[in-house]
């Protein structure tokens, strides 16, 4: 794995954004050959998200040919409550760019056959191609996606019910009202995230600390599913000093000795506007 | 079949995965993509035409390509094919604050995007750069008598294009609906000219006539103001008998101002409240207790505050004491009319009002015949008025015979001395008058589902363009 250590959480969520256009860039995705992105919600990539707005306004980064899967979405929320995945992609991320919405793609938690909208989504990945880079967070539990601890590291897209870790984690955003989180989700499996052809997972704050620990210093092990990209080629921890807190001395000297390397993938930073014909 | 004309051949590549793409329903989603289109892309990938002809089967909801109108791509939108126009780049009235979100219409009404991109996968057909401006709701005037020469109290031989040269004219004030006023009249003219003001919807024609307001005759002599004393009336005993006997109708009828000290007005304020008519107290001599009866039977408007009534005593605080009123029935907001053309209302008396009861601050204009017009005399009902600068006097009195601002000065003006809120001014002139009306659920906001009646604003608050229905009818 590549550990990227930035001092803050701003500068964390710019290198992250900085790969991801890079990425795009660099692969110059056409209408027969979309770039497919993999994308989370919650706090953690706000910023990355608000970074990637800035490159699009400014003219350096397009999301026509971009196609998105999102991890997750709560079942039972209306589609257009101000708290679901929906709502979120919408104002924090598709509003503000040039995606087109039939290449935007979140599990729906209101149709009726919940199963088969996980197998249809699976099959929707399949069809797009895989994809090319799946963007991630970690819960405070060590969870990718919905993924609670004990969930299969080869699971598939499925129906979730959460930890109360995780329901009171959530609770902020609905008021401090435990009785109004949703209690079940659908989530991609590990397996599904696996299968990307890379990873970047974005971890900030001290309250990840002992997450991150767990996921990349100790074992693989499903109760830390975060885990299980020790076992992928080509994964990418971003975090901040903070996130770092509970990490050997050591493994943080490696990787920050490693940082002239890594910056070595969003300097120079590539614009479409190179691109244009 | 139907024939689609493509733009250039790489829309074209991109619009077949696009047929694939579409849902029987939102909310489903179709396992196979491939399963859906009917030829495969090959064909169209090989074309290297800049422009062809392609026959496509129709699907489900509607293809239709616009080629080159704003560079996009094609609409392909499940519930509608109207249009869609998205302003960017401005700050727009919602939720009582101006914030930096984008404006979607389509057929006259505004459009909730994020409904759109998820359940239509829609997007839009032209964007309308608004370079940092302020979109409000349109104005609405609820008291406004006539202007560019214009007296709507006369029964002139051209009503209705009177009243469509004032409704053209105030476009470029902001408004967008107004009611047009008649000042105290003999029956005959009631009669006359009531059937003539007819509802009606606003467009590149004029603002929008949401009902008439009839101020008086049922008003008090001692504070009749500019009104002619020989044809004010009194209740003589039923409600709608007297009603019917002096106005003929009442469709068409928004508002009427009334004093409610007059003998027998409870059973009017009833019988016009419960016809959807707001009832406004005004050009009355009532004090507080008859006052707060009257709005128990249904008024909820004060016909220009503080101008024809009792003066604001502290033991005795008449219609003026309605804004801090405890017998309010709960539930209910009493609005309350302000001409703030500098003239009408001491700044000071602005303030204590806007104060005391912000939320029921309402705009108007009270415009007269004159406005819009040059100095000299006029007639104003059954008046003549002399208009001296931005006076306008009762002819050979110190009287004040209405104003002659307009919408827009208005907004400045109240913004300017009262020192409120840019987001408080506008909702005088726009949220408040449609709350007044009960018609906030469909004009006087920037909700999705509402019309889009709306003004365009820079900084000074300066209307620089008006919409009705998504349709730009005046700019600057």
């Amino acid at each position: 794995m590549r550990l990227v250590i930035l001092d803050d959480y701003d500068l964390a969520s710019e290198w992250a954004a900085k790969y991801i256009r890079n990425r795009i860039i660099q692969f110059k995705p056409t209408a027969d050959r979309f770039f497919t992105l993999g994308l989370p919600t919650g706090s953690t990539p706000l910023g990355c998200y608000r970074k990637l707005i800035e490159y699009h306004k400014n003219g350096d980064l397009s999301f026509k040919y971009v196609k998105t899967f999102n991890m997750d979405e709560y079942v039972g929320l209306p589609r257009d409550h101000p708290e679901s995945y929906h709502s979120y992609m919408w104002n924090n991320f598709f509003k503000h760019t040039d995606i087109e919405p039939q290449n935007t793609h979140i599990l729906d938690g209101n149709a009726s056959n919940l199963q088969a909208e996980c197998e249809a989504f699976e099959q929707k990945i399949t069809a797009a191609g895989g994809i090319e880079l799946f963007v991630g967070g970690i819960g405070p539990d060590g969870h990718i996606a919905f993924n609670e601890p004990g969930s299969s590291l080869v699971s598939r897209t499925r129906v979730k019910t959460l930890a109360k870790d995780t329901i009171v984690a959530n609770a902020r955003f609905f008021g401090n009202n435990l009785s109004k989180v949703p209690t079940m989700t659908l989530t991609v499996g590990v397996g599904t995230v696996m299968d990307a052809r890379e990873v970047m997972i974005l971890i900030t704050g001290a309250h990840k600390a002992f997450a991150l620990y767990k996921a990349i210093e100790e074992g693989v092990n499903h109760m830390w599913t975060v885990s299980a990209f020790q076992q992928h080629p080509r994964t990418i921890f971003v975090c901040d000093e903070d996130a770092t807190l509970e990490l050997r001395v050591k493994t943080v000297k490696y990787f920050k000795g490693l940082m002239h390397v890594h910056n070595q993938l969003v300097d120079p930073m590539l614009t479409v506007k190179d691109y244009m014909d | 079949m139907r024939e689609v004309f493509f733009g250039d051949a790489e829309r074209v590549t991109s619009v077949a995965p696009r047929l694939s793409a579409r849902r029987e329903s939102p909310g489903t989603t179709t396992a196979d993509s491939a399963r859906d289109t009917p030829y495969s892309t090959d064909f169209l990938a090989n074309t290297s035409e800049r422009s062809i002809r392609v026959k496509v089967c129709e699907l489900t909801g509607v293809l239709k390509c616009r080629g080159g109108i704003s560079g996009e791509m094609p609409s392909n939108k499940s519930v509608s094919d109207a249009p869609i126009t998205q302003f960017v780049n401005c700050r727009i009235l919602k939720d009582h604050k101006l914030q930096r979100e984008d404006l979607w219409v389509r057929e006259g009404k505004i459009l909730n995007p994020e409904k759109l991109f998820f359940d239509e996968q829609g997007f839009a057909d032209h964007k309308v750069d608004c370079e940092n401006k302020i979109i409000a709701p349109g104005f609405i005037d609820v008291q406004i008598n006539g202007g560019y020469g214009i007296d709507f109290s006369q029964a002139s031989s051209d009503i209705r294009g009177g009243v469509a040269l004032v409704a053209k004219k105030i476009l470029e004030h902001g408004v967008t609906s107004f009611c047009p006023t008649l000042v105290t009249s003999p029956p005959h003219i009631y009669h006359k000219v009531i059937p003539e003001l007819k509802v009606q919807d606003g467009g590149p024609e004029g603002a929008g006539v949401l009902g008439i307001h009839l101020e008086g005759p049922f008003i008090s002599e001692e504070k009749r103001g500019a009104h002619p004393p020989k044809f004010l009336r009194t209740f003589k005993g039923g409600g709608v008998a007297d009603l019917m006997e002096t106005y003929g109708r009442l469709d068409n009828v928004a508002m009427v101002t009334l004093a409610p000290e007059l003998a027998n007005s409870a059973a009017a304020i009833h019988e016009l409240s419960g016809r959807g008519i707001a009832v406004s107290l005004g050009h009355s001599m009532a004090d507080l207790s008859q006052a707060e009866e009257a709005v128990q039977n249904g008024a909820t408007f004060i016909t220009h505050l503080f101008n024809a009534m009792l003066p604001f005593h502290h033991r005795d605080p008449g219609i003026v004491g309605l804004l801090t009123s405890d017998r309010v029935p709960p539930g209910q907001t009493v609005y309350y009319g302000m001409i703030a053309d500098g003239i009408h209302t001491h700044p000071a008396a602005l303030r204590i009002a806007h104060r005391a009861h912000p939320a029921g601050l309402v705009l108007v204009t009270d415009a007269v015949t004159a406005m819009g017009l040059p100095p000299g005399q006029h007639t104003l009902g059954q008046q003549q008025i002399d208009i001296q600068g931005l006076h306008a006097y009762v002819a050979g009195t110190t009287t004040l015979s209405g104003s002659i601002a307009t919408m827009d000065m208005c907004v400045r003006h109240f913004r300017e001395v009262s020192g409120c809120t840019v987001e408080a001014a506008l909702e005088a002139a726009s949220l408040h008058p449609a709350q007044l009306l009960g018609i906030s659920h469909r004009k006087g906001t920037l909700e999705y589902g509402t019309d889009a009646d709306f003004v365009v604003l820079d900084d000074t608050l300066t209307v620089r363009e008006t919409y009705i229905a998504g349709q730009q009818v005046w700019r600057k």
